[in-house]
């Protein structure tokens, strides 16, 4: 073989090989997403959502309290993790921009992000479980609101900088206040980069399971009270999979394609809105 | 000399943070009602004299004025100045259009809300009013509560000209107004600019020798910070005093 | 380039509000360092450092408690999924901004994203149900055979298939990880000019050649920032790993016994430590792993700026 053949030869051999790693990644997509739509299609029924668990081992029953706890502690949890998000954002991008404190704050809320989710359920725990002594919804809108508020803070510093400085100029020059150049001209600069944000936080902590585990923890019976251990999809999951029976372990599918289907439209939402913005980067 | 002025800069020395001095002793008159142009190499400091009108360089912290601009007597470069009401006073359009991400009607009420004027009657008054008078109301009649991000640069530049026009401001400040536009929509805003005189006190920072000769009156020449000739604008370029003037208006630097 | 804004009281409020949103970072950091020190003084003052760190002992009944067995599970399954995760996330990452014609560039990018957003509990959950039987009955049996005769290489696949295993675990972690990491490689192999990869072919380097001369040299701080980003990932992830993994407290020698991680351990047991000194042992741990964790990702951040500021340059 000549130099050149070799050459060729190894060059045929690597892009075969990332060619079969990008089919791999495609092959596990399919794969997980195939088995979850046949199993949880299968275990599809009206009754999953309009009646609560039967008692353990017997057939029948609906995770209603669950879906509705999912629903109740993620709205809570955005309700508190946006505004803090939003407005810590903001101070990065705007008040603080450029300073030593904003770099940080921006740094350290890069590595919250990815910082283990289940260390904060054991944070909630310690301050807000074990001081009052009982589990409750509360807790865990709040554990996933910490989670949040790193993720939304960040887009919304990204979103906000992508705004053309000379547009907060403009606005002063037309004698506006800086508070008032923030709300009214750059929020609706990045709105649609801000929302995109938000979805995606709330996707993300959507199918959080183990900050759940140990705080608003799980309830086989239907409650709207925050105050006490609220049921959530995937800590329903986790129990139903672990769990003896077939039934449960049905539900469990279905449950987790409930759960799929509305983090991958959060997900494919968020990324079709950031597409249309006004400022690219 | 028989003209009012608008105002009267006296001993203006600018300092940006880090005390780079970027205006030295800067003395001139604005005159009221009239076109002054300013012009000189990249760096000379037109712009920054340009900001110290409206004091935008009060935004970035460790800026410096000394010095004095007066304006209707007093001095708009002391601390005690309302710089709201300033701004809202002297217009200001940029280097590129500046248009709002909302609709061209909210664009021109973003001004006249700020002031408090809330009737809707009113507003769409003044709205039609600024934009008869940018020369763009025939061109955007239909469709007011489209995106102002839809127009075109040239039109997106008179939008933020009719902007500032609608607080009925007495100076309207131009920092290189056409420099991102086409020639055909800088002959519009160049007819515009001299429309406007007779009822604004316009100052315009150009790179555009052509244009300064073609729309002012009073043209200063600058460089390096300093203000090196200020006088009526057919005598810069056609009998300048000073060889530095003549030297950048036939072009040989800059 | 901060403002001056507090001419204005409304200005005042509001920059205070969002200064103080903005803190609320830090004070979460130091909140659950300091809340989780606190609640775990019982075990370290029990156990210490040390020897909370090297034992092995995960005892209940006896009132016992160490680490090691726990970061031991965490550290190897880590280890091996990285290990699986990388050759195919950078394959990904060359595919898709190098190989992949570019009608199918946006389409593939967007499934590696879509991967990424399925929540972890769905992996677990599917490992459990799907992989786990297939690992027991094909692919375990499989390596074992072959690996039969290897010394050395037998012991790590010594034991009955099961299924619920350190192999199974790390094969999941390794696909939870996979698009994460393949994600920030594309992304920094897209921050090479175009123009130096054209000087490149100009000289008649081949495809290969200007991948591996070119694009991965310049992209390597941000691609190895994205790798330690997948590590930070991976050593805290939870619920992938909880299903398939059991909850075996001990130094396991081959691949397919069960072992306990720190997140699996803290997932089963937490809600259910009935002992002053189980829960305070079991806060110790996730100090421990808040500890690992927080390290690793800022090494992680540590170079994504790096490359950050190489590429702006």
């Amino acid at each position: 073989m000549t130099r050149e053949q070799r050459r060729k030869v190894e060059g045929f051999i690597a892009m075969t090989l990332s060619t079969l790693a990008a089919l791999t990644g495609l092959f596990w997509l399919v794969f997980i997403l195939g088995d979850v739509l046949v199993h949880g299609i299968k275990a599809m029924d009206l009754s999953l959502f309009t009646n609560d668990p039967a008692p353990a081992g017997i057939e029948g029953g609906g995770l209603r309290n669950a879906f509705v706890g999912q629903l109740m502690i993620t709205i809570c949890a955005t309700l508190i993790g946006v505004p803090i998000g939003v407005l810590g954002g903001t101070f990065l991008a705007e008040y603080a921009r450029g300073s030593k404190l904003s770099r940080i704050i921006s740094i350290l809320s890069d590595i919250m992000v990815s910082v283990p989710s289940i260390v904060i359920g054991t944070f909630i725990y310690a301050v807000l479980v074990k001081p009052l002594g009982h589990f409750s919804g509360w807790a865990g809108a709040i554990a996933l609101a910490i989670i949040m508020v790193p993720v939304v803070l960040r887009t919304t510093e990204d979103m906000l900088t992508l705004v053309p400085w000379t547009l907060r100029e403009a606005a002063f020059a037309l004698g506006a206040p800086y508070y008032k150049v923030i709300i009214q001209v750059v929020y609706r600069g990045a709105s649609a980069g801000i929302l995109t944000g938000i979805l995606l936080s709330i996707a993300r902590v959507a199918g959080e399971t183990a900050p759940l585990l140990f705080t608003s923890f799980n309830n086989s019976f239907f409650s709207v009270d925050m105050n006490r251990p609220v049921a959530s999809l995937t800590v329903t999951i986790f129990q139903y999979a672990m769990g003896p029976y077939d039934s449960w372990h049905t539900q469990a599918w279905a449950a987790s394609l409930v759960i799929t289907i509305s983090i991958l439209m959060l997900t494919v939402i968020g990324r079709l809105l950031i597409k249309g913005r006004h400022f690219k980067g | 000399m028989n003209e009012l002025t608008e105002f009267e800069v006296k001993g203006l020395n600018f300092y940006y943070s880090g005390n780079v001095h970027a205006l030295k002793d800067i003395g001139l008159p604005v005159y009221k009602n009239k076109v002054t142009a300013l012009i000189g190499p990249s760096g000379c400091g037109k712009t920054t004299l340009l900001r110290c009108f409206n004091r935008m360089h009060d935004l970035y912290p460790g800026n410096k004025y000394e010095g004095e601009i007066l304006f209707k007597g007093n001095n708009i470069l002391s601390e005690d100045i309302d710089l709201i009401d300033l701004r809202s006073r002297i217009g200001m359009v940029f280097q590129k259009p500046t248009p709002f991400p909302m609709s061209i009607f909210d664009n021109i009420a973003y001004g006249l809300r700020l002031k408090g004027i809330k009737k809707i009657s009113d507003l769409s008054e003044r709205v039609e009013r600024a934009l008869n008078h940018a020369a763009l109301w025939d061109e955007v009649k239909d469709k007011l509560h489209a995106n102002a991000y839809e127009l075109s640069g040239g039109q997106q530049q008179r939008l933020v000209i009719a902007r500032a026009l609608a607080v009925e401001p007495e100076v309207l400040l131009f920092d290189e107004p056409t420099s991102a536009l086409d020639p055909i929509s800088t002959a519009k805003i160049e007819d515009l600019i001299s429309n406007l005189e007779k009822e604004v006190t316009i100052i315009i920072v150009t790179h555009n020798m052509q244009q300064a000769a073609r729309i002012s009156d009073w043209t200063g020449f600058m460089m390096l910070g300093d203000l090196i000739e200020f006088d009526r604008t057919d005598r810069i370029f056609t009998n300048p005093s000073q060889k530095l003037t003549e030297d950048y208006i036939t072009g040989r630097f800059g | 380039m901060p403002l001056q804004y507090k001419k204005n009281p409304v200005d005042f409020i509001f920059s205070a509000t969002t200064a103080a949103a903005s803190f609320s970072v830090i004070i979460f950091i130091i909140g659950i360092l300091y809340v989780l020190v606190t609640e775990s003084s019982l075990a370290i003052e029990k156990f210490g450092i040390v020897k909370f760190l090297t034992s092995t002992d995960w005892d209940p009944v006896k009132e016992s408690f160490g680490a090691l067995t726990n970061i031991y599970g965490t550290v190897i399954t880590t280890f091996l999924s990285l290990l699986i995760a990388i050759p195919v996330a950078l394959g990904i990452a060359i595919f898709v901004t190098e190989i992949a014609p570019n009608f199918l560039k946006g389409p593939i990018g967007a499934a590696i994203e879509l991967l990424a957003a399925i929540p972890s509990i769905i992996y677990g959950m599917w490992g459990l149900f799907t992989l786990s039987p297939i690992m027991s009955k094909y692919v375990e049996p499989f390596l074992k055979e072959i690996t039969a005769g290897v010394p050395f290489v037998n012991v790590l696949f010594q034991g009955t298939p099961m299924g619920i295993d350190i192999l199974t675990a790390s094969v999941i972690l390794s696909i939870m990880i996979v698009p994460f990491t393949a994600s920030i490689s594309r992304d920094s192999f897209n921050l090479t000019p175009a123009i130096v990869k054209e000087s490149a072919y100009a000289i008649g380097a081949t495809k290969w050649e200007v991948i591996k001369n070119v694009v991965i040299p310049y992209s390597k701080l941000g691609v190895f920032g994205g790798i330690v980003l997948s590590l930070g990932r991976a050593i805290g992830e939870t619920m992938a790993v909880a299903f398939v993994l059991g909850n075996n407290h001990r130094i396991a020698t081959s691949l397919l016994d069960a072992a306990a991680t720190i997140t699996v351990t803290l997932a089963n047991e937490f809600a259910e430590a009935d002992k002053d000194i189980y829960l305070s042992s079991l806060f110790y741990l996730a100090l421990a792993l808040f500890v690992m964790s927080f390290i690793t990702l800022a090494i992680a951040k540590f170079f994504l700026i790096k490359a950050e500021r190489k590429y702006s340059r």
